[in-house]
């Protein structure tokens, strides 16, 4: 029986003690976007205001590629989890770069990201105001990017890894240490991998490892609960009314049912498991229990029925109630709603659902970067936003 | 092929030089010039004082500290708190921490940290003359002061496993805020663990 967060309200309780729905303090959004030597774009300059931006053109045109480059406004490898030496342009002789002037949460900021040189294994660099920054992850001081693809349609039919990554993805906007904690755990559960392979490995050694597995697993594990039980807490309200259907949130497949108990004992059971769990883990070649195994479950709450068992408009549906949720969350958490990348957004939605949805977007109060093929799909949008072309590596008004 | 500009031995001396931590290719050629240059005053000396150190140096049968004589210079003083001993990764650790000067006691270097990724375990340390030193008495408490990576924890809960049941006070370092640091600036994982860790004044 997974556990169900719905009904262990310690969770919600337990979260930062957050006043919903007040309106925010000021926009946060991009002023100008210039890119250089990026995916199809040799050269790009697009002046940007309030308005949320709506990207039309044909198949290959670069709206994606445009989207790409505002996702990497934030910490990690964009939307497309792209090795940096694909993401320049093809026949550059330098690495690509992006810079943005962006009405950030701390005020104006010019943001430069890039690469230098085109040679596999850089890591990004980073800008701001024209001073090097230490870490990219500075960039969540000033705006947080959030992105719905339709490399994620697949999300609740596909393997379980991905619904972890999403998770996690929705942790680490608000717990910056969560990925410290997911590599360390890694780095630890490999170095116990590795351990079993040997001949009679020495036991207390594994106990040694898996103590300190015991402690990051159990943490990533209350972490993302504290995220699932937050959701819920707003889906229960129901602020986007009926529109998208709403989820029912639950975790399986590690310490399922015991999210109540204090984190000591959790450890310590943990703990336990592993060491029982030490000549099957040997036979197998990995890790069967952890985190790492979890799994995110979604059900549609209205119809009690497995997100993987409805139909695609449906599970589409279901993804962005999901998305916009967390968009939700994390403009209440950081007091500014975060830049939404919503690409190929309309693809699956009806007339009605469309409308809805731009006016949930406009209501988040941030600033909202849409694809489609046709302007004719964003109609409803009306002049809260800019309708851009998108042709071969250029973009019209 | 680019044409020699010195001769074999100077060639070999910057190729040396650039194997020091800190040297690069580059600095290792200015430092090899500047040597030579001064041959009289700094390569001599230099070479000499090199040559005493590869004869005498040796690393300590008590606490695996390097040094000229054996025990250490830091194990046969005698004005130090023996019943306390810090356990470090490596003899740098060693060196920072008397920087410091906080305590007047012994130490013990492990000579690195558990990692079956780099294959180093338990035998590869020093960790067995370290239970040796607990076991033969007199010492009253060991603070572990490794680095706060997976590997330094790791092996911080082999060590305190390996002394389970012997009469020895075992502590860690504190995580938290820098001396001077403030607070604004500093990461979510070094205020959580400072707020966690925190000490009645």
């Amino acid at each position: 029986m997974p556990f169900h967060l719905a009904l262990a309200p310690a969770f919600v309780l337990a979260a930062p003690n957050v006043e919903f729905g007040l309106p925010m303090p000021h926009k946060v959004f991009l002023n100008r976007l210039k890119l250089t030597e990026f995916r199809n774009y040799a050269a790009l300059s697009l002046e940007l205001d309030q308005r949320h931006v709506v990207l039309t053109g044909e198949n290959g045109a670069g709206k994606t590629n445009l989207m790409e480059a505002v996702s990497f406004l934030s910490p990690g490898r964009g939307l497309r989890r792209a090795a940096y030496a694909d993401v320049t342009r093809v026949g550059a002789s330098d690495g690509f770069s992006v810079f943005a002037a962006v009405e950030g949460m701390e005020g104006p900021v010019e943001i430069g990201t890039g690469t230098a040189g085109v040679t596999e294994g850089q890591s990004r660099r980073l800008r701001l105001n024209g001073t090097a920054a230490a870490s990219v992850d500075e960039l969540t001081d000033h705006l947080r990017v959030l992105w719905l693809t339709p490399s994620m349609d697949g999300l609740f039919t596909g393997p379980s890894s991905d619904r972890r990554r999403f998770l996690d993805r929705l942790v680490l906007s608000l717990d910056p240490e969560h990925g410290r904690r997911a590599s360390e755990f890694d780095r630890a559960m490999r170095s116990r991998n590795r351990l079993l392979t040997e001949f009679r490995p020495d036991p207390a050694w594994l106990t040694a490892i898996e103590r300190e597995m015991a402690g990051l697993g159990v943490s990533m594990a209350l972490a993302r609960q504290e995220m699932l039980g937050l959701l819920t807490a707003l889906v229960e309200r129901n602020v986007d009314g009926d529109v998208f259907p709403s989820a029912r949130l639950a975790l399986s497949g590690f310490l399922d049912d015991e999210g109540h108990r204090p984190a000591y004992d959790l450890e310590e059971q943990y703990l336990t498991m592993l060491r029982d769990g030490r000549p099957r883990d040997a036979a197998a070649g990995r890790t069967l229990d952890g985190p790492h195994r979890s799994d995110l479950l979604v059900r549609h709450r209205e119809k009690d029925m497995e997100a993987a068992r409805c139909s695609t408009g449906e599970q589409k549906a279901l993804l962005v109630g999901l998305v916009l949720a967390h968009a939700r969350l994390v403009g209440d958490m950081t007091g500014h709603a975060p830049i939404l990348l919503l690409d190929e957004i309309a693809a699956h939605l009806d007339i009605n659902r469309r409308a809805a949805l731009f006016d949930l977007v406009d209501g988040l109060g941030g600033q909202a970067f849409m694809t489609g093929t046709d302007q004719a799909m964003f109609e409803a949008l009306g002049d809260r936003g800019r309708f851009l072309t998108v042709s071969h590596g250029s973009v019209t008004g | 092929m680019a044409k020699r500009v010195t001769g074999p031995e100077i060639e070999k001396l910057i190729q040396l030089l650039a194997k020091v931590p800190g040297l690069g290719p580059r600095s290792a050629r200015r430092a090899a010039l500047h040597l030579v240059k001064k041959k009289d005053q700094l390569l001599g000396p230099l070479a000499d004082a090199m040559g005493e150190a590869h004869r005498k140096v040796r690393i300590c049968s008590c606490c695996g500290n390097v040094d000229t004589i054996d025990p250490c210079t830091v194990c046969s003083d005698e004005r130090r708190d023996r019943s306390v001993i810090i356990v470090v990764e490596d003899v740098s650790d060693l060196w920072a921490l008397e920087r410091a000067g906080a305590m007047n006691a012994a130490y013990h270097v492990l000579g690195g940290t558990l990692s079956p990724l780099d294959g180093v375990g338990p035998d590869d340390l020093n960790i067995k003359g370290l239970v040796q030193r607990v076991a033969n008495g007199g010492v009253r408490e060991l603070i572990i002061a490794v680095n706060a990576t997976v590997e330094g924890q790791t092996t911080a809960h082999y060590i305190t496993d390996q002394l389970e049941g012997m009469e020895v006070k075992i502590t860690r370092l504190a995580h938290g805020v820098p001396v001077g640091g403030e607070l604004d600036y500093l990461d979510e994982g070094t205020l959580a663990a400072a707020l966690r860790a925190r000490t009645s004044i």
